[in-house]
Formats: C-alpha cells, sequence, structure tokens
C-alpha cells in the first residue's frame, strides 16, 4: 500500500522516512512488527526504541510544542501513524498515554496538569495505565464503584470540599487530598506504569453517570498494588489494580468533579479514532502472508480455500478504503460518517476470520508451540484477535452504539 | 488524495434524489414493473433534458456534460435507492461505456449524442443462452457480404432488448470478438421480452437472422473495450446496490422504531436492534467496495479498476441481498407480503446478484487479477 498525502506533507514525510531508514536499524529492526494493542512482547526493547524515538521528537507529532510535541496537523498525524505502519516499526510501548490520556489531558486537562504530565509521555519518563473498568464495571462502565473522597478532619464529604475551594486551609487532614479505594482491571501494561487515570464514585449517593470524577493517581504508593493478570497467550500483559486508601492530590482530576463520565466518554472517542490504519496495514502483511502460505501449501488449488483466501483479501481491502475514507474527512475538517463508528466491528470480526484460516492453513505445524509457550506471529496474532471484539467496547456494545446513535433506534427501557 | 464527495458531488446527490422523489415514487414503480415496456418515456427525457443523467459522463465534444464516474456513481446510488425503472444501466453503465471504450472514433461521434440527449435508448447485447460474461460466451457470428456485415444467432438476458433503439453486440468473426451495432428497426431482428423475477428492470431475447449491422472499431479487436465496459458496469451496478441496500436498511429502522411488541418498539429489542447495526456494517462496508472503484475509475488507473471492479461485485452483491433479506425478517408477515415493497428489493437484489456475472465469478476474476 502506497499512499501520497500531498505535497504540503511530502517534506515531513521525507524527513521522517529518513530518519526511520536511520534509527530502526540493529535489535530495533529485529523487533520490526512486535507488540500490539495487548501484546507486551520485548517490552524493554520496545521501551528503548520509543525512547529513540523521543529522542527524534517523533513522538506527540500533533501536540503543542510548549509540551515537547511538534505542534504539527492531522495530517502530518496520519502521515506519521502510516510511515511508522509501513515500516513496521515496534508497537509502541507508550501507547496508552500517547493515544489516550495525552489526548484527554489535552482536551479536559488543567494548564498545570498538561504542564506537569504531557512533557514525560514525550521523553518516556512516566508510563500511564488505564483504570476505568472494574471486576462490576465491564461493558457498563457507568457502574464503577472505586469511591474517592476528600481526606480530612471530620470526614470532609464532596460537596463541603468543593463548596469550600481555595480556601480551604492545606494539609492532608484538612482535604487537600483524594483517598481512593476500589479495584480497577483489565489494565493494559499495568505492572509498568507510573501513573494511573482512574474513573472514581466521588458522590456517593449518586447513580451511575452522574457524581463521577477522573483522578490521576500515582502508582508508587503504598495504596495501590498491582497485580499481572496473565492473557490467554500466555503474557502478562494487562493487570489488575488494588486501590486502598490510595492517596492524590485535591488538583488531580481532570475535567470536573462530578464530570468525569464526560471526561471518559472523551478518551474513548479518541480511542476509536487514532488506531485504525497502523491496525489496517498490519492485517494487509497478515493476508499477503497467508496468501504466501496457501501458495507453499499448494492450498490455492483447493476451491474451498481460495474463495476464503480471496475473501480475506476483500476484507482487509475494504478496510483501507474503509478508513481513508474516515482519513478524508477529517483532514477535509467534515464530520466522519458512519463507517468511522462501523470500522471498529467490521475489522475485528474478519480480523479473526483471517486468523481462523491462517491456523488452518498452518496445519499441524500450527498447533506446536516453542519452550515456555512461545508463538509465532501467526499463533499469536491469532489468539490475540479475540480481544479485539471486547476492548475498546465490545461488539455487542458498538451494536448497541450503532444502533442507538446513528439509527436512531430507542434504547431498551432500564429494568 | 481525496476519497470523500465534493459539495457538488453532495448537491447531485440532491437533486437527483429529489426528482426521483416525484418521479420514481413506489406507485410509479409498481405501475412500471407491471408494464412489459417498463419504463415512462416522459421521465425518461425529462432526466435528459432537466438534469442531464443520461449524458452526465459522455465528454462534451459528444453532448454530454464531461463529469466523471463518481459522480455517476452519485446517479447510480440514487437511481438503486428509488427503484427507478428506466433503461438507464443499459444505455449509460453498459451501450454509453462500451462506445467510449471501443476504437472507433465516427461511432462515438454519430452514436452517443443521441443517448446524452435522451434520444436513444440503448443496450449492450453480450450474454447468450450459457448466460457468460466472459469472451468465450461469445458465439454469435458475424460475417461479411456485398453489402456489409450481418449477424446471425441468439443473444439472450439482453437488458431492455425489447425496448432499446440501438443494440451494440458483440459477435464473433474468424479473427474474434467484435463489436456491432444494430439498429431497431434492422430486418432480421426478432426481438422476445422476457418475464423477470425482479420486474423493476427487464430483459430480453434477440433473435438475429441475416441481420445487418455496423462494425465498431476494428474486427476481432473487441474484448478488450468489452472486459473494461464491464469493469465499470460493474463498479456501478455495485453503487446501485448500495443504494437499493441503504433503502432497505432505511425502511427496517423506521418499522422498527414504530413497530410495537411486549409493549415497546421492536427496535429496543437487541436482537432487531442488533440486525439493524449489522445491515449498517454490511453497508458501510458495500460502500467502500463500490467507492473504492469509483474512486479507482477516476484516477484512470488500469490494474487497480480491474481489482476493485471484481472486488465491487464480489462484495456488494451479497451484501445487498443480505439486506434486502434482513428487512424482511425485521418486517416479519408484513415484509413476506406483495403488498408491502421489501420484496421489490429481495428482488432487485437477487437479481442484481448475478447480472454481470455471479459473486463467484467475480471472486475468480479478483484472484486471478492478484495472481491468487
Amino acid at each position: 500500500m502506497e499512499l501520497d498525502f500531498g505535497p504540503a506533507v511530502r517534506g515531513f514525510r521525507d524527513e521522517l522516512r529518513d530518519w526511520l531508514a536511520e534509527h530502526l536499524v540493529g535489535e530495533f529492526a529485529e523487533h520490526r512488527g512486535v507488540g500490539g494493542p495487548t501484546d507486551g512482547a520485548a517490552w524493554e526493547v520496545r521501551l528503548a526504541w520509543d525512547r529513540e524515538l523521543a529522542a527524534g521528537n517523533w513522538l506527540g507529532v500533533g501536540w503543542p510544542q510548549e509540551y515537547g510535541g511538534r505542534g504539527l496537523g492531522l495530517l502530518e498525524e496520519i502521515v506519521f501513524e502510516y510511515e511508522y505502519a509501513r515500516v513496521n516499526a515496534p508497537y509502541r510501548a507508550t501507547g496508552n498515554a500517547l493515544d489516550l490520556l495525552g489526548p484527554m489531558l489535552l482536551k479536559m486537562g488543567s494548564e498545570a496538569q498538561r504542564k506537569r504530565f504531557l512533557p514525560p509521555i514525550l521523553s518516556v519518563e512516566e508510563l500511564w495505565g488505564q483504570g476505568f473498568s472494574e471486576p462490576g464495571a465491564g461493558s457498563d462502565l457507568a457502574s464503577v464503584r472505586t469511591r474517592a473522597e476528600r481526606a480530612g478532619g471530620g470526614g470532609t464529604s464532596f460537596e463541603d470540599a468543593s463548596v469550600e475551594g481555595a480556601s480551604r486551609p492545606t494539609g492532608v487532614e484538612n482535604g487537600d487530598e483524594w483517598v481512593v479505594n476500589g479495584q480497577k482491571v483489565w489494565t493494559s501494561f499495568g505492572v509498568h506504569a507510573d501513573w494511573l487515570y482512574v474513573l472514581t464514585r466521588t458522590d456517593p449517593d449518586s447513580r451511575r453517570h452522574k457524581g463521577l470524577t477522573m483522578l490521576l493517581v500515582p502508582a508508587d504508593q503504598p495504596g495501590v498494588e498491582i497485580r499481572p493478570i496473565r492473557n490467554l497467550a500466555g503474557q502478562d500483559e494487562f493487570a489488575e489494580v488494588f486501590l486502598s486508601d490510595a492517596r492524590t492530590d485535591a488538583d488531580m482530576v481532570v475535567g470536573e468533579v462530578g464530570q468525569g463520565w464526560r471526561t471518559a466518554m472523551a478518551t474513548l472517542g479518541i480511542e476509536r479514532g487514532t488506531t485504525l490504519l497502523p491496525q489496517q496495514l498490519t492485517f494487509e502483511r497478515e493476508a499477503e502472508a497467508l496468501i504466501g502460505l496457501a501458495r507453499e501449501r499448494g492450498a490455492l488449488d483447493d476451491p474451498m480455500l481460495r474463495r476464503r483466501i480471496v475473501d480475506a483479501w476483500i476484507s482487509v481491502r475494504i478496510m483501507r478504503t474503509t478508513n481513508l475514507r474516515t482519513i478524508a474527512e477529517l483532514t477535509a475538517g467534515r464530520a466522519p460518517g458512519p463507517q468511522a463508528t462501523t470500522a471498529k466491528l467490521y475489522a475485528s470480526t474478519r480480523h479473526q476470520q483471517l486468523g481462523h484460516l491462517a491456523m488452518e492453513l498452518a496445519g499441524p505445524a500450527g498447533q506446536i508451540v516453542g519452550e515456555d509457550y512461545g508463538l509465532d506471529t501467526r499463533q499469536r496474532s491469532f489468539l490475540l484477535s479475540l480481544a479485539e471484539t471486547i476492548y475498546g467496547g465490545s461488539s455487542e456494545i458498538q451494536r448497541n452504539i450503532i444502533g442507538e446513535q446513528l439509527l436512531g433506534l430507542p434504547k431498551a427501557p432500564r429494568p | 488524495m481525496d476519497l470523500t464527495f465534493s459539495e457538488e458531488q453532495d448537491e447531485l446527490r440532491k437533486v437527483v434524489r429529489s426528482f426521483l422523489a416525484r418521479h420514481a415514487t413506489e406507485a410509479d414503480v409498481r405501475r412500471l414493473a407491471a408494464d412489459p415496456s417498463g419504463y415512462d418515456p416522459a421521465v425518461w427525457r425529462r432526466m435528459a433534458t432537466e438534469i442531464g443523467l443520461q449524458g452526465l459522463a459522455v465528454p462534451e465534444k459528444y453532448g454530454g456534460s464531461g463529469f466523471g464516474h463518481v459522480d455517476l456513481g452519485v446517479v447510480f446510488e440514487e437511481t438503486g435507492r428509488a427503484l427507478l425503472c428506466a433503461p438507464y444501466f443499459a444505455t449509460v453503465a453498459l451501450a454509453a461505456e462500451t462506445l467510449l471504450r471501443c476504437d472507433d472514433e465516427r461511432a462515438r461521434t454519430d452514436l452517443l449524442p443521441g443517448i446524452a440527449s435522451g434520444e436513444t435508448v440503448a443496450t449492450l447485447a453480450l450474454t447468450e443462452e450459457n448466460g457468460r460474461w466472459d469472451e468465450v460466451g461469445v458465439h454469435l457470428t458475424a460475417h461479411e457480404e456485398a453489402g456489409g456485415w450481418r449477424l446471425t444467432g441468439v443473444k439472450t438476458y439482453v437488458f431492455d432488448g425489447h425496448l432499446a433503439d440501438l443494440l451494440l453486440v458483440a459477435a464473433r468473426t474468424p479473427s474474434g470478438v467484435s463489436l456491432f451495432a444494430v439498429e431497431a428497426e434492422a430486418p432480421g431482428l426478432a426481438r422476445t421480452p422476457l418475464p423477470t423475477l425482479d420486474q423493476t428492470r427487464k430483459q430480453a431475447r434477440v433473435e438475429f437472422t441475416n441481420t445487418p449491422a455496423r462494425l465498431l472499431g476494428p474486427e476481432g479487436a473487441a474484448w478488450p473495450a468489452l472486459e473494461r465496459t464491464l469493469a465499470t458496469a460493474s463498479v456501478l451496478l455495485a453503487a446501485e446496490q448500495v443504494g437499493g441496500a441503504a433503502a432497505a436498511l432505511d425502511a427496517a429502522v423506521e418499522y422498527a422504531k414504530i413497530r410495537e411488541q411486549y409493549g415497546r418498539p421492536i427496535g429496543s429489542f437487541q436482537g432487531i436492534k442488533h440486525k439493524c447495526a449489522d445491515m449498517l456494517v454490511e453497508i458501510e462496508s458495500a460502500r467502500s467496495a463500490a467507492y473504492g472503484g469509483l474512486w479507482a475509475l477516476d484516477a484512470g488507473d488500469e490494474a487497480e479498476i480491474a481489482i476493485s471492479a471484481a472486488l465491487a461485485q464480489a462484495f456488494c452483491s451479497e451484501a445487498f441481498t443480505k439486506v434486502a433479506g434482513d428487512n424482511i425478517q425485521v418486517h416479519g408477515g408484513i415484509g413476506f407480503t406483495w403488498e408491502h415493497p421489501a420484496h421489490l428489493y429481495l428482488k432487485r437484489a437477487k437479481s442484481s446478484e448475478v447480472l454481470l456475472g455471479t459473486p463467484s465469478y467475480h471472486r475468480e476474476l479478483l484472484a486471478a487479477r492478484l495472481g491468487i
């Protein structure tokens, strides 16, 4: 796939291509294509690669210069993602902060928060973990129960604290800190996190979307315990986070107190918008590999397999055009059409089919793994593809969103 | 790189949709579906004189407006949405495109202005009893004698073949497949309408008995132009299929909002809501398949055109049929009646699926073009 995004960004593209050619070498080049949104493979190498990118000022292409970014536009960001994916550079270990937390702070954070947190993201000095899901709040995120309250003498309540405002005296006992209690889960690469952004309930009497607050919480403290969870591919990729009187400063609220749902939704919107192009190039590579494998195995002569192979190719080509439609709309300053929302459901489902087909073509050899459950690319991609219809809004939630928000169908009545 | 529609194209869509809302209502569709002639000549003329639809993508020097295929695709999406009953696909997507592709400048100068002005209804007579859309399927023979070329044989499944003033006929001569023009009044031409499953698009069997014909382009060298025409037509048909599918989904959603069972709208149940969501996923994916083809046509990259045309037919055919079937399912019993329009879309979908070759055939074309 060769895309030309026009003369305006050609200088930027050429600079980036030159830099990648010069720096994606040695150990980094050996780790081309390694890692993914749910794949923590070769973490240390990837972290070093992120630092290499940081040294070249390639992280935060679209972030303002005052926070260490390049201050460029959406088109340059797209070109960056495209060129990055084209050379199949390692999946960025800092992806969570770059794709989710950073944009959230840029959109909803205070100036002090941006100054404090954005530069260390771009210099890869601080890593972030997401604290949204809970054991009792998965798809139904609005049912979070993790409590945060203002610490202080006499158990200052949330309402009191907000009324007191700036005139509050200093000190923990006087309500200058949040104390957080609860449990979070499915925090990707949580064991590496220095900081967490945590969706909490600050109004104990509130229900659902109301009374939630987004807090930034340091991970390195006695009240925070992060335990890895092993995923089905045998990797300690995500984590559960136990918050027991965990503390954070009063000004670590992103957005407004009680408006955490809005902040969280803004983040999820970002999540769906930016990851598609690199992911789709990965899928194209897998489809090409699949065709190569089929040719090797003589499977192209089998009309049944041949049909499925052609369909796999059709799927990745449709994903490409769908993404290009969205990119064209975004860069033209138009609101993205329905395809921007349906793309995730289509891509995740079709990628799983691609994985099944690849495993079938691999035959019995595909059933043998390496030492310590070492998986090859095909096995890992197939297994991890099962997460794609779950994370970032499960397929069932996607269908609700499409049905209700795009088609205008009525919500189910609450029991 | 601009894979989005311009404001002018959005405006064109509005104009065409509003024209068809007035002149291709469900009542019109049903009336013309039941009528063997299959179209309303007065509306056909207005399509040409008021918005220039027949000549939209015909270059100006042949009397058209010189727009591109993305523009034409917008029109086909709308005619598909409205189930327009008219020889538009045959005249514009097949006949005009064949003339534009064939190596015969005089034929273009002679024949395209009539198409562009709406005077001429035209079609392409390619398929025979074998139903094939490839080169080896062409058996009808042409021979040259003192007075010129003569055709003998049978073409069938010819879209609007009984209405057309002008038939472009693929025939075999000793040196290969050649293209001929035959006028409706030519002696030795017998045309029989075929009753069609999809009554909104007419087909005919056309018998040639020593019928005089005009050779278009060099003898025996017509297949590349025909193949290229079929690629264009495949993409335009895909746009039409997308429009039809979108209309079927609109109907399903509209019904799911108002139809109540168990005391609430059926669209509030996930069984229905998720089905409608899947229909939209299918349609947006089909849009990508069709639009990718339209953009390739205007970019003029021949390898890409060949690939995206086969892909568009392989995908959009099945997508339309799936969505049209799901629309009936969402409607329940009422969707299964003759009175309700849901079946009109299902039949259009099922017929369109094989119109230019089956999805399996197009997958094979795609595989061949990709070297799979």
